[in-house]
Order: C-alpha cells, then sequence, then structure tokens
C-alpha cells in the first residue's frame, strides 16, 4: 500500500512538472500562471470524481455504475440547457460567471439528489433495476434536452455548446478558486466517513446488524456524491468514464476493501492520468481541450468490456 | 429478555407473521422450527429490526428495537442472516473486525483484537485470517460471517440457519459452541434450525412455527413428539430415544 501510494505520489509530481515545464520557451510569467491554473483545476476535478465514484459504487454496491452512467451527465446538459434556454442567450452571456455558475450547480445540485433518491432508493434494488431507472431517466433527460435544442434560437445554442464541452484550459480563475474550497470540503467529508463506507459494503442488513444507522449514512454518501459531481462537473462539463477507469484501477492496486486506501489511491489515480494526459495532448498530439474525448474514448471502451464479464457470470 | 407484541407482517394481503407475541429468555438456547416458508426468518428480521413491523412492538431489555439507536441494539444483540452479502476483496480477519464497529466504530482497541482472535479461533478460522472472503469454500464463508456476529460480543445473538451449508463435524461444533456461550457467558442464543435433531439435543426450547403462528413452544421433550411434529410439519415423523435424546427420523 504504500508503495502504490509513494510510486503514485511521484508520477503526479512528476506529470505536474512535466505540464508546467514542456515546451515553455521564454515567457514563463505568461505561461506559469495559466498552466498552474489549468494545473490545478485537472487535480481537483480529477480527484473530486475519483472520490465521488468510489462511494457511489459502494453505496449502489457495484463495480460498474457512476453517476454519470446513472444518468448524470444527461441532466448536467438538461439543467445547462433549461437555464440557457429559459434566460436567453444574451442574459446568459451577460450574467457573472460566479452567479451562473452558482445556479447551475445549485439547480444541479437539487435534481442530482432527486435524481440519486429516484433511482437508487435505499440502494437495496438490485442491479438491473437499478441500471434500467438510470437509463430511463438518462434518456428522458437526454429526449427533454434535444427538443430544447431544436426550439432553441442560434444564439443560445451556441452559448450552451461552449458551456457543454469539458475544458480543463479556460476556466474562471474565481470560478475555480470556490469550487476548489466546496471540493475539498466533500472531498475531506468523504474521508471521515471512510469506516462508515467499509461498514456499508455489508450491504444493509449487515450494516444495520453492526449498528450502523443506515439510512443516514447512505443519505450523506449520497449528499457527498451530489456535491463533488455537481461542482465539478459545473467547472469543466461532464467527463464520462473517467471516474469508473480511476475507481477500477485502483482497487486492482490497493486489492483492499478499506475506503481510506481505495479513496486516496483512486484521487491519486486520477490525477496523473488526467495530468499526464493533458501534457501529452498538448504536445504530443497537439490537440487542445479534448481530453474528455479521449477519456471518454478509453473509458467506453472498458465499461462494454466490463458489462460483458459482468454479464458472463 | 426479548419481548415480542403481537408482532404482525404482511406482503400484500398475505399474511406472513400473524400477531406473534413471545418472550424469549435472556438465557439458553431458543430454536425455532417450522417449514419453508413459515414466516421464522421474517419473524427473526423483525425483532432483530432489519425489517419494519406492520404492527406490534418488540422490547430489548427495556429498549425498543424497533426506536432505539441502531447503535445501542448493536451492542446487546446481533443477527446472523440467512444469506449475507460478501464485501469485494476484504479478508476474513477484516470481516470479522467490521462485527466490533458497534463498540469500536472502526477504530480497533486491544479489547476487539481479542475479540477478533477468540472469535476466529472458536470458527476453526486461526488459519484462513488472511484469505479472502472470496477464495473461501461455502461452509468456511458461513463460519466466517459467524465469528463476525461473534466478535459482536453481545447478550442476544440471534441466527438464522447457522449450519447452513457446514459439513456434519463444523455443524456439532458450532452447536456446541452455541451451548458452551450460553452455559458459561450466559448468552441468550436464538437460532433457526431445519435439523430438528440438532435442535431436539442442543436446546432449552423449541418454538415451532407454522403460517406465520407459533403453534407448538416448550422443552425438546414437549416438542419432539411423533404429534407434535406430525402437526408442524403435516408429514408424519418416528422419534427414538437414543442415550437419552430424542432423535426424530423422517426419512422414509
Ligand atoms: N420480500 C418479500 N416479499 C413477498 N413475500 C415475502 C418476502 N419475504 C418473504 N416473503 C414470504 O413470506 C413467507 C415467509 O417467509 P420467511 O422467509 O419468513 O420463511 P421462513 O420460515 O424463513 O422459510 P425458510 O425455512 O424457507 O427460510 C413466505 O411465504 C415468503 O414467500
Ligand atoms: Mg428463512
Amino acid at each position: 500500500m504504500r508503495r502504490v501510494v509513494l510510486a503514485l505520489t511521484l508520477a503526479t509530481l512528476g506529470a505536474a512538472a512535466l505540464l508546467l515545464t514542456w515546451g515553455v520557451d521564454g515567457h514563463w510569467d505568461f505561461a506559469l500562471p495559466r498552466r498552474l491554473e489549468t494545473l490545478a483545476a485537472l487535480v481537483i476535478v480529477g480527484a473530486a470524481v475519483a472520490v465521488a465514484t468510489v462511494v457511489f459504487q459502494t453505496v449502489t454496491a457495484s463495480r460498474i455504475l457512476t453517476p454519470s452512467i446513472m444518468g448524470f451527465d444527461s441532466l448536467y446538459v438538461l439543467v445547462a440547457t433549461l437555464i440557457v434556454w429559459s434566460t436567453g442567450a444574451a442574459t446568459a452571456l451577460a450574467m457573472p460567471p460566479l452567479a451562473l455558475f452558482a445556479l447551475n450547480t445549485g439547480v444541479m445540485l437539487g435534481a442530482s439528489l432527486l435524481l440519486f433518491r429516484a433511482v437508487i432508493g435505499d440502494g437495496t434494488r438490485g442491479l438491473y433495476t437499478t441500471v434500467l431507472a438510470g437509463v430511463i431517466a438518462g434518456t428522458l433527460f437526454s429526449s427533454i434536452s434535444g427538443f430544447l435544442f431544436r426550439v432553441m434560437d442560434p444564439n443560445a445554442f451556441d452559448v450552451l455548446m461552449a458551456d457543454l464541452f469539458a475544458s480543463f484550459t479556460s476556466i474562471d480563475t474565481t470560478l475555480l478558486a470556490v469550487g476548489a474550497v466546496v471540493l475539498t470540503a466533500a472531498v475531506a467529508g468523504a474521508f471521515a466517513m471512510a469506516r462508515r463506507l467499509d461498514v456499508l459494503a455489508l450491504g444493509r442488513d449487515g450494516a444495520i446488524g453492526v449498528g450502523l444507522d443506515h439510512r443516514r449514512t447512505v443519505m450523506l454518501a449520497m449528499a457527498l456524491v451530489a456535491v463533488l459531481v455537481s461542482v465539478s462537473t459545473a467547472l469543466v462539463g461532464p467527463v464520462t468514464f473517467l471516474g469508473l477507469l480511476v475507481a477500477n484501477l485502483a482497487y486492482r492496486l490497493t486489492g483492499t476493501h478499506r475506503h481510506g486506501a481505495n479513496l486516496l489511491v483512486a484521487m491519486l489515480v486520477a490525477a496523473v492520468a488526467l495530468v499526464l494526459g493533458q501534457a501529452l495532448l498538448q504536445h504530443v498530439l497537439a490537440f487542445n481541450g479534448t481530453l474528455g474525448s479521449l477519456i471518454s474514448l478509453v473509458g467506453g471502451v472498458v465499461f462494454i468490456a466490463m458489462l460483458i464479464k459482468e454479464s458472463r457470470r | 429478555m426479548i419481548t415480542l407484541d403481537s408482532l404482525t407482517k404482511s406482503y400484500d394481503d398475505h399474511l406472513v407473521v400473524d400477531g406473534v407475541s413471545l418472550e424469549l429468555p435472556s438465557a439458553g438456547v431458543t430454536s425455532i422450527i417450522g417449514p419453508n416458508g413459515a414466516g421464522k426468518s421474517t419473524l427473526l428480521s423483525m425483532v432483530s429490526r432489519l425489517l419494519g413491523v406492520d404492527a406490534g412492538t418488540v422490547d430489548l431489555d427495556g429498549l425498543d428495537v424497533h426506536r432505539a439507536p441502531s447503535r445501542e441494539v448493536a451492542r446487546r444483540l446481533a443477527i446472523l442472516r440467512q444469506d449475507s452479502h460478501t464485501p469485494a476483496r476484504i479478508t476474513v480477519r477484516e470481516l470479522v473486525e467490521l462485527g466490533r464497529h458497534p463498540h469500536s466504530k472502526g477504530r480497533l482497541t486491544p479489547a476487539c483484537h481479542a475479540a477478533v482472535d477468540a472469535a476466529l479461533a472458536r470458527c476453526d478460522l486461526a488459519d484462513l485470517d488472511r484469505r479472502g472472503l472470496h477464495e473461501l469454500s461455502g461452509g468456511q464463508r458461513q463460519r466466517a460471517y459467524v465469528a463476525m456476529v461473534l466478535a459482536q460480543d453481545t447478550r442476544y445473538l440471534l441466527l438464522d440457519e447457522p449450519l447452513n451449508s457446514l459439513d456434519l463435524v463444523h455443524a456439532t461444533a458450532l452447536m456446541q459452541l452455541l451451548r458452551t456461550l450460553s452455559d458459561e457467558h450466559g448468552t441468550s442464543v436464538v437460532l433457526v434450525l431445519h435439523d430438528i435433531n440438532y435442535a431436539s439435543v442442543h436446546s432449552d426450547r423449541i418454538i415451532a412455527m407454522r403460517d406465520g403462528r407459533v403453534v407448538r413452544d416448550g422443552t425438546p421433550e414437549e416438542v419432539i413428539t411423533e404429534e407434535a411434529l406430525s402437526d408442524v410439519y403435516g408429514a408424519p415423523f418416528r422419534v427414538h430415544h437414543l442415550d437419552g435424546d430424542r432423535i426424530a427420523a423422517y426419512y422414509r
């Protein structure tokens, strides 16, 4: 365990150094602050998504489900669409970024708590019922957004599209600072309940048997997940499948059920993957801002492989 | 003492437990027997607050089981379910350590480690303690779950078919262990059994259920009779006296 954490920490630092220094020619005072911001966004969002996924998978007793897969990303698209559609392009553009961010996050938080409660119940439904409910919710949200896209005026549509694609390189500094504070608090909250999460893995009856307040613990866990995914998605847009990848890699690396270890390692894996991915994208592939699609590609393949493996059991 | 007052549960008009009132003693071994679907597991789940009641109350030494904080209840009463959920990548020792949660909230004290070691030894798992639960046989896994509830170190021990998938030797060893816990530590053991001869030989009291009701309640001498068993199960029984024990035969 120690060695895994040490290796991942070194890898994160190495990747960070690479991202910060690679290809800077001369203009350090210009490049460094911008790159530091990107680095902060990558690390913070990676940690938030990783922690959210590990907690979510314990509550749903599954290694396949993630908030994104359970309809969260389509919910985000719907909320963003509704906000732009109802305020109009001009208002949405004129709004101070912090206000738009707060509006986005606030609505997301409420809506996602409702979604999770509706889809998961108290965590005792079977995998198939849960997946089905998530898929139905996701499809419903997508069709509503799809309808709104069509009736929306083209200017508003442009504003919306700029909002919906994952981007780590163009974040408002104030938003990043506010988001970082909220996310750090939520991550700390998850670590504080690590031992209760260990017990939660016994299932509802097992957890109650050893005296866990099951309802409260599940509610608290889902509230943390809702905060983590709402804020991180509002910051950079949906990064579907990132959580699935890093959580499962972390389980393999730690080989333990303990959440203290799994949360930490998943965070580090996410940081390495995102920072390294961004550095490589910028310099080797000379792409910009397409880290989200790269993750979706790799993650999508892994997700399908896991589904096939699970269904053969 | 656990006092059940007119416990009732139904699933869509189907009455599964029908106004059961009972007093479960604060010591001794009490077995619950009865055919499949009689409502034994449902009753035990309601007594251990895993399942809400439609009507009735459960009083555990002055504590309303369904209202009291879960942790309070868990320090006095442990429950082994008929089927348990296995967390991924957990070792036998880690599972048994979770049984200490009501006392330690996850920060194990020296007393916790002692209780865990004792529970592992009692269930013949001392050599398997570092193994993953997924790498065990069905019977070994069942013993790990038994060790977990033993480590909880409670006055009341409720077990739903603890002999599930145990071989003859381990089944007998577990019954002897429960008997010892009751005799030497004053633990009150309440267990659901399908093998009525284990109930006959090791119990102080036997409660027989059928169709959601208690139909017989008494000492093994009173319940393990041809007439009583035939009534409970609706099938013919022979009862033999062997070395002072009452052994029922139902194979032909
Ligand atoms: N969740 C449920 N929904 C609907 N019916 C249920 C549910 N759980 C149990 N039942 C029904 O309640 C009745 C009693 O079930 P219970 O599990 O208490 O029986 P049991 O005496 O423990 O049987 P067994 O010896 O097979 O374990 C059965 O007829 C069962 O079908
Ligand atoms: Mg049963």
